[in-house]
């Protein structure tokens, strides 16, 4: 194996988990301001608790994924930084809102529900902006002026393949984080939770998969040779798909106990977070060797070799260290039941 | 305004913003160690309550302290896209290490907060370690880059090129260890100072509440005590700094000593401005061979002026001033706490007069503007270079700045500096120290 390839997978691993983690983190925001305001059901409640221990440590792959960039590919640094200043700027704007006016919210009482409001909404923003990021990498969205790479903003703004793309990062991040907390109330005992969660799992998974063929469709003329290359990787998104197919229908399936609604939540995000696995593999597939279309190409940015060893090494010891702790973590707050199941 | 200029703006903007959270994000958690050990030696609730309220105000800074840092981590990819080419080949590594930092600083902290009725005393301890410990660690693995943009070491530069790349010796560069230790106890000292300022301010307040009064003293003593220590260790450590600067970075002593002409035995001027016009420092009070003193243990030191550099490589001559505010508060405290402690042991029982604890108030505020000066210091007396003699300014900006950006940006950070206030202070007025107290009281006579 090359380091090449060695630091490319790393990166796409980073991206899978955090489009995962982060849709599942953004999404509760909003699902926890969608229901602060209804009293009868624990939709609200649960999706508190599970985000006020998790934020900071989702939070914390956005900023890897960020160094993960400019560490392995230093000179597609240079033109993302330029291009993305603007996006990144309104990205980071709402970023910085949603997780102060969440923080905000757990601590007073007075103003509660407009604080929750401010952050469930800006929190909604930014998986959708992140993944309308995709399109500027594809072509036809940067222009060269005097030498100088320059994002053609106006026309990104009247594209419809910017707007498919945000409505696939949308419906995203609702799909994925109410099939999540489908799960979590499940294993909190919380029946009527799970039902509303699972009712809207059930409308929002079709609807991801029409924007992402919508996404398909509807890209760039300049972005037909991603296009192309998609069409090669249909293996693989047919398998995305039968993934999907798995996952979703096991919403439906007899649960475990007899005294438990339908579906089995848990199979249901495995088989989702399996789809996403697939389908994220195979466009980094179809997108290489290309990171910005067509002047940054992979085998031409990454970084110098003693660099990618040490980054590498660093990496593996560091997360050997840290193993332990994530799992001490996720038994304290997503398996603990006197934590998910207190009143 | 040209986009270097509004990129200079808007990331020292940022990073003075975010210097303020991520200090006390550094002290706090290091404070609350130290009373979760008190609580567990001495057996006293009261240092118990002390953690949990500190906790509650961390809980909230941290809100602020981590959109702020990746602010920080993101905008350094935006607005100096030159600079992180050089980064990514050079430096990259303790920006990645510090990521564990996060981890650990994150993982411990949700645990200690959402968890810590789980968790036995001895295990709260040890989560509480960690967060002090991941906190501490960013703090120092960040430094890393900051002194390698100073003093950049591990690699070779030829015609554009960067090649030879050394990641070990790139982030353990010659000022490395010597800043890592000052950003490190000046984080420490700024936090126990800020704590000391509460305890100060509620002390005034509290006369006719003995119980309270009681709590807010063991508090104030402990974070003087505390705060104290650490700036000795920082003035300490800071002359080490300086020596340093008179080996590897001469035109930044010179520009922050208002030094002209080079010399041996050269004068320390203390104070005053540095005039870009006569090139003097009007007003300041001259000690002579102080200076050579100072930056090589004898008076026989020569000390390079400014002369000896060409005039676009000078720092700009404000830093003069900047350098005065941080070693000049660094000073003043110290002796602030030596003379409280002399006042204590001479005045016995009656304790602390009222004009010393409205004195006292000032230390946090102080302190955190030590921090802010030492920063713009060290950034700005890099000037015309990002990294030093390798890559200037304009060489790492982004070419497209504009001046919306920093309005939206200031904005952002003034909206949440008031916002961030009105919460803790409707948050400690809505759950008053009495109630913790009573609670104490009820469960020590259950048990
Ligand atoms: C409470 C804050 C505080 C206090 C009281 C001091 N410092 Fe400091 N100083 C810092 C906070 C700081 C800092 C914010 O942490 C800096 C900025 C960059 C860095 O590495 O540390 C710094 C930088 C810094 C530098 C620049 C290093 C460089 O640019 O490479 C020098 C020479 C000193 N300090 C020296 C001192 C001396 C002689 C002090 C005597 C009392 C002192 N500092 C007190
Ligand atoms: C260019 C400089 C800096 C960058 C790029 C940066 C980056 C960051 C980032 C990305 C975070 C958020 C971490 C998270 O998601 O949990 C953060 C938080 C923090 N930073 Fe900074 N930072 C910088 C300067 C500093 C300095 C100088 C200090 C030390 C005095 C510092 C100490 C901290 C601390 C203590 C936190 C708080 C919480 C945590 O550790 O998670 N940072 N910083
Ligand atoms: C956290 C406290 C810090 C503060 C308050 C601060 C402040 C500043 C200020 C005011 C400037 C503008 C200088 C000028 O215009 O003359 C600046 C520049 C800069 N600083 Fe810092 N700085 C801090 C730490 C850091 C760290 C840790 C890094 C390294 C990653 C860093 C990297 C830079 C860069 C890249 C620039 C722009 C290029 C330059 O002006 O040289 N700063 N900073």
């Amino acid at each position: 194996m090359t380091n090449t390839f060695i630091a490319t997978t790393l990166l796409w691993v980073f991206i899978y988990v955090y489009a995962i983690l982060g849709s599942i983190d953004f999404g509760a925001g909003f699902w926890a301001m969608v229901f602060e305001t209804r009293k009868k059901t624990k939709a609200g409640l649960l999706a508190n608790r599970f985000l006020s221990p998790s934020w900071e440590v989702t939070n914390v792959f956005l900023v890897l994924l960020v160094i993960s960039v400019f560490s392995f590919f230093p000179s597609a640094a240079y033109t993302l930084g330029t291009v993305l200043l603007i996006p990144g700027s309104l990205i980071l704007i709402f970023l910085t809102l949603r997780s102060a006016f969440m923080v905000f919210s757990f601590t007073t009482e007075s103003y509660r529900t407009t604080l929750k409001y401010i952050s469930g909404i800006s929190g909604l923003l930014v998986p959708a902006l992140l993944v309308s990021v995709l399109p500027i990498t594809s072509g036809g969205f940067i222009e060269i002026i005097n030498g100088q790479e320059q994002l053609l903003l106006g026309k990104l703004f009247r594209s419809p393949s910017e707007y498919t793309y945000l409505a696939f990062g949308l419906s995203s991040q609702l799909f994925l984080s109410a099939l999540f907390l489908s799960d979590y109330a499940r294993e909190a005992l919380e029946e009527a939770a799970y039902r509303t969660y699972r009712s809207l799992a059930i409308w929002l998974g079709p609807m991801t998969l029409a924007a992402a063929v919508l996404t398909v469709i509807f890209m760039e003329p300049e972005a037909q040779w991603l296009k192309v290359n998609i069409m090669e990787q249909r293996g693989w998104f047919s398998l995305s798909v039968a993934a999907f197919i798995i996952g979703y229908s096991a919403l439906w399936w007899p649960a475990k106990q007899k005294t438990h609604s339908k579906g089995r939540p848990r199979i249901a995000v495995l088989g989702i977070v399996a789809q996403y696995g697939l389908a994220t593999f195979a466009y980094a597939s179809a997108h290489w060797p290309y990171i910005v279309y067509p002047m940054i190409s992979i085998e031409e940015s990454i970084t110098n070799s003693p660099m990618l060893q040490a980054l590498l090494i660093s990496f593996i010891v560091g997360s050997l260290l840290l193993l332990p702790f994530f799992i001490y973590f996720w038994r304290l707050f997503m398996k603990d039941r006197s934590y998910l199941r207190q009143k | 305004m040209d986009s270097v200029i509004i990129s200079r703006s808007l990331f020292g903007s940022s990073l003075a913003f975010h210097i303020i959270f991520a200090t006390l994000g550094v002290g706090i958690p290091f404070m609350i160690l130290i009373v979760e050990i008190l609580r567990k030696i001495t057996g006293d609730e009261d240092y118990g309550v002390m953690a949990k309220r500190w906790t509650k105000g961390f809980a909230v800074l941290l809100g602020v302290a981590i959109p702020s840092g990746t602010i920080v981590g993101v905008q350094m990819n935006l607005l100096w896209p030159g600079f992180m080419e050089l980064v990514g080949q050079t430096i990259a590594l303790p920006f990645q290490i510090e990521i564990y930092a996060f981890f650990l600083e994150a993982i411990f902290m949700s645990i200690y907060v959402y968890a810590a009725d789980r968790l036995s005393p001895n295990i709260r301890i040890i989560t509480v370690f960690f967060v002090a410990l991941g906190a501490s660690a960013s703090a120092v693995l960040i430094t890393a880059a900051n002194t390698f943009m100073n003093t950049p070491a591990g690699f070779t530069y030829e015609n554009g090129e960067i090649i030879d790349v050394d990641p070990w010796a790139a982030f353990f560069n010659p000022s490395y260890v010597t800043s890592a230790i000052h950003v490190l106890l000046s984080a420490l000292m700024t936090g126990a100072f800020a704590i000391t300022s509460v305890a100060a301010y509620k002390l005034l307040k509290t006369r006719n509440k003995p119980r309270e009064a009681i709590f807010h003293h063991k508090a104030f003593i402990l974070s003087l005590i505390i705060g104290g220590i650490m700036s000795v260790g920082t003035a300490v450590n800071g002359h080490q700094a300086a020596q340093e600067l008179h080996q590897y970075q001469p035109e930044k002593l010179a520009a922050a000593e208002g030094l002209f002409e080079s010399q041996t035995n050269a004068p320390l001027v203390l104070g005053g401005f540095a005039d870009p016009k006569t090139h003097t420092v009007k007003y300041g009070i001259e000690i002579p061979g102080m200076l050579s003193l100072l930056a090589g243990n004898s008076f026989d030191e020569y000390v390079r002026g400014l002369y000896e550099f060409p005039e676009e490589n000078w720092p700009p001559l404000y830093t003069h001033t900047l350098f005065n505010i941080m070693v000049g508060i660094g000073t003043f405290l110290i002796f602030l706490v030596g003379f409280v402690f002399v006042v204590y042991f001479v005045r016995k029982k009656k304790g602390l007069p009222r004009w010393l604890f409205r004195l006292l108030v000032l230390v946090g505020p102080l302190s955190m503007l030590g921090i802010e000066a030492g920063w713009v210091f060290s950034c700005s007396g890099r000037q015309p270079w990002t990294v030093y003699h390798i890559q200037r300014v304009e060489d790492a900006a982004t070419a497209s700045a504009n001046t919306m950006l920093l309005v939206l940006f200031l904005s952002l950070y003034l909206l949440l500096a008031i916002i961030v206030v009105i919460v803790l202070l409707a948050y400690f007025k809505r759950k008053p120290l009495a109630n913790d107290l009573n609670n104490v009281k009820r469960k020590g006579l259950e048990t």
